[in-house]
């Protein structure tokens, strides 16, 4: 099967598996969210195009969390995990060399965010970020630590579920995907009041990383997959269909 | 080409929270990580065309500003061509076109420095006014939204716009229109953003 990408539109995003905008239970949603739909817009240029970068953009071990930050022999604290998948899109191809960044909290459930004021202990030898390219196959990893959960200021019990967040690229201004992961058996999950602003429960399961035992690396990192799949193109050539005279 | 057996379905959105710059602009959450923070020179140094600055702010639906947003910003370059290569043209060394913007985290204000982008072409031979493309993330935001901004000084160009002239509530439409001015020799264009009432920016589904 050809791995080349289709050259046309991008198919149109389902919006009924995405999240809702607005949800009561995730209460900043209340204020932010449009109150008018959404303007249908076909593509054009300026969406089936999108930003492209390189290995000249990033260094190789921007997606080690565990030595990205750390001092010279040194470790964060927390369980060395691998986080690894492939990025599809919606025909089922791989997108090959395309960016994908992570964010996330410490083993405590910690951000190194000025605006963080948590009180689980910042790590000194961890970030919290990483990025990379995928590879030829759409195949992407990173080393990091297992995120701590953590309270947040919604109802006044709620703990977010340990989750990384996730940014990818794909081909187009049109693919643009920001979401987050969470990890398989976490009673959290079912909980949280983001998470259940995704109407489908087959939706939240495209979200819960599967743990891989496979990819673990014995008595050093334990290992979870997390496939991410991007919007699919149709296959009509895009200067004879969107530039045509 | 050969029949596909079936389709997958897109990861689902979720919002990317209040740390979003820890991920995407960790300079800005307050560390220095990597060699090269990306998405911080939009047009380069080479890039032909007339330099200015766009500002604005990003508002709630209390009239609040929004200060833990980010921005992503995807234009052409003053010939009307993107950096990618299914768009057929050239642009100048050092042209990406693409940026990140955040907001200040004390007062809402956000700015970054480009080129003003040509008319590109659009749908069946349809040229498309200038204008700068945004994602907008953040916070409560759960899947990213997409709009535009369109200048005031090209008003014939807007007028004959495909994409403007598809929303039919015709006040809507300036929504997406940034306020030309200049001071102290420098062009800024203001393009704030609401996210409800009456104001509320036109988003669009891509």
């Amino acid at each position: 099967m050809s791995t080349l990408p289709e050259q046309g539109e991008f198919y149109s995003r389902d919006r009924r598996w995405h999240p809702a905008a607005v949800s009561q239970d995730y209460k900043t949603s209340v204020t932010r969210a449009p109150q008018y739909p959404l303007i249908s817009l076909e593509n054009t240029a300026s969406e089936i195009t999108g930003p492209v970068f390189g290995h000249n953009d990033i260094a190789a071990t921007d997606n080690d969390l565990l030595t990205n930050f750390a001092q010279p022999g040194e470790s964060p604290i927390g369980e060395r995990i691998i986080v690894h998948g492939r990025v599809l899109d919606e025909n089922a191809r791989p997108v090959p060399n395309t960016l994908v960044e992570i964010w996330q909290a410490n083993a405590s459930g910690r951000y190194r965010h000025k605006k963080d004021t948590y009180l689980g202990a910042l790590d000194p030898n961890f970030g919290g970020c990483g990025r990379t390219l995928t590879d030829e196959h759409g195949c992407y990893h990173f080393r990091t630590v297992k995120p701590g959960a953590y309270p947040w200021r919604n109802r006044v019990n709620d703990w977010r579920p340990a989750h990384i967040h996730v940014s990818v690229f794909g081909t187009g201004f049109a693919q643009r995907l920001i979401t987050q992961h969470y990890f398989e058996g976490d009673p959290l999950i079912a909980r949280c009041p983001i998470v259940n602003t995704i109407p489908d429960p087959a939706a939240v399961e495209m979200l819960i990383a599967r743990l891989d035992m496979n990819a673990t690396i014995p008595l050093d990192t334990m290992a979870y997959r997390f496939d991410i799949v991007l919007r699919g193109r149709r296959s009509t050539l895009f200067e004879n269909r969107l530039e045509g005279n | 080409m050969p029949q596909l057996p079936h389709y997958l379905k897109e990861t689902p959105s979720q919002t990317a929270g209040p740390y979003v710059h820890i991920g995407l602009a960790p300079g800005a959450a307050g560390f220095e990580i990597y060699d090269q923070e990306l998405g911080r020179d939009i047009a380069g140094p080479n890039a032909k065309g007339e330099r200015v600055r766009v500002e604005g702010m990003v508002t709630d639906g209390t009239g609040s500003p929004v200060k833990d947003v980010l921005l992503e910003v995807w234009q052409a370059n003053a010939d009307g061509i993107y950096a990618h290569p299914e768009h057929a043209g050239a642009v100048e060394d050092g042209f990406r076109g693409w940026g990140r913007v955040i907001t200040d985290f004390g007062t809402g204000n956000w700015e970054f420095d480009t080129v003003k982008p040509g008319p590109v072409m659009g749908r069946n031979g349809h040229i498309m006014a200038p204008h700068i493309n945004l994602l907008i993330v953040a916070r409560g935001i759960n899947t990213g939204l997409n709009t535009r901004i369109y200048f005031d000084d090209e008003a014939q160009a807007n007028a004959a716009d495909p994409v403007l002239s598809l929303i039919e509530w015709e006040h809507r439409r300036q929504t997406l229109i940034a306020r030309r001015s200049e001071r102290d020799g420098t062009v800024a264009y203001r393009f704030d953003i609401c996210l409800q009432g009456d104001g509320e920016t036109v988003f669009f589904d891509i």
